[in-house]
């Protein structure tokens, strides 16, 4: 079975800006413009055959630059095998590039994202509010958005 | 002779000999109401385990007239708000209110609808009185049924409690006191 960060580095070293490994936990950081040809790759090789997008997700590191990481948790059903992707993307163009087009699992994952962090999925088709309503200002997991604030649709501010 | 007279009908009477009883139209009325509550159940979140085992032949709330639920709010006489009340969902539920039939009641189940319980954020109503008026709040993360059916005993005493007004519709409670149950005998 193959290491699935070292067949990465090998085949497309020139997109990770970074990786590390820990305890079985493998990680790399990807270019955004490479991000779905990597996936792609990652997919489709003989060897990786990651089927599954098993989670998406954002994170905010406020004050840090790039602020935004997307994080994708990929999982492979035929070699029991997983990886960790993850893209940072800067604070004033959070923007990156769907990935319904490789896994349609990415569809409501990336509709969170964009609901929770703001994060711009390119391509997506439908980016909407998943959890939230249209009428809910700004975005509640980013880590400058007010503890406090609430838009109650109904009933009083509370 | 007069017929009160009758010793024959005075024994007749004091020995209950037939059936009958002397009430108030208003008692009547809400001793039917508060034995026959349909139910609406507005189920959200983790709350509605418990509602489940209360709602289910161990707890039995058969026992208080209260098991029937209807999923329809306009044959719903008792809404039962159980779970977390996001702002997103907050409009539903001042509509299924708003559609049910006079006269209605609302029990508020457990910590998440009587305050918002262990959510405060951007997402949670703190509280559904700040949408719609509640009769009976049940606190517990979840309540123990045996709390859930004490709030129903508390609404059962407080609709006996209700004025009936001639034109038939229930009017809001809130100046009615809620009072202590006495428990029962066995
Ligand atoms: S009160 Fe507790 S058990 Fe009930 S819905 Fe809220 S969090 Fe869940």
């Amino acid at each position: 079975m193959a290491d699935p960060l070292a067949v990465l580095l090998a085949a497309r070293g020139d997109a990770v800006l970074e990786s590390h490994e820990r305890l079985g936990d493998a990680t790399a950081v990807v270019d955004p413009v490479e991000l779905v040809a990597v996936m792609r790759f990652l997919r489709d090789s003989d060897g990786l055959d990651f089927e599954m997008l098993t989670d998406l997700t954002g994170v905010d590191y406020l004050g840090r630059e790039p602020r935004f990481e997307v994080v994708y948790h990929l999982y492979s059903v035929k070699h029991n095998h997983r990886l960790r992707i993850v893209v940072r993307l800067p604070e004033d163009a959070p923007e990156v590039d769907s990935l319904v087009e490789v896994w349609p699992s990415a569809d409501w994952m990336e509709r969170e994202a964009w609901d929770m962090y703001g994060i711009r999925f390119r391509n997506h088709g439908d980016l909407r509010r998943l959890l939230l309503y249209e009428e809910f200002e700004g975005h509640p997991l980013r880590k400058d958005y007010p503890k406090e604030r609430r838009q109650p649709l109904i009933g009083p501010r509370n | 002779m007069k017929v009160e007279e009758n010793p024959h009908v005075i024994e007749f009477l004091r020995q209950g000999g037939d059936s009958f009883m002397t009430t108030k139209v208003e008692a009547v009325i809400n001793w039917s109401r508060k034995y026959s509550m349909f139910l609406y159940p507005f189920v959200t979140a983790c709350c509605g385990m418990e509602f489940m085992s209360v709602a289910g032949p161990r707890y039995d709330m058969d026992r208080f007239g209260c098991a029937l639920p209807r999923f329809s709010p306009r044959q719903a006489d008792l809404l039962f708000v159980v779970g977390t009340i996001t702002h997103r969902q907050a409009p539903v539920l001042k509509k299924v209110y708003d559609q049910m039939a006079e006269p209605k009641w609302v029990i508020a189940f457990g910590a998440c609808t009587c305050s918002g319980g262990p959510y405060n954020n951007y997402a949670t109503v703190q509280g559904i009185d700040t949408i719609i008026p509640v009769d009976v709040y049940i606190p517990g993360c979840p309540p123990r049924p045996e709390a859930v059916l004490d709030g129903l005993m508390k609404l059962q005493v407080r609709v006996q409690k209700e004025k009936v007004p001639a034109d038939g519709r229930h009017r809001e409670m809130h100046e009615l006191e809620l009072p202590v149950v006495e428990k029962p005998l066995a």
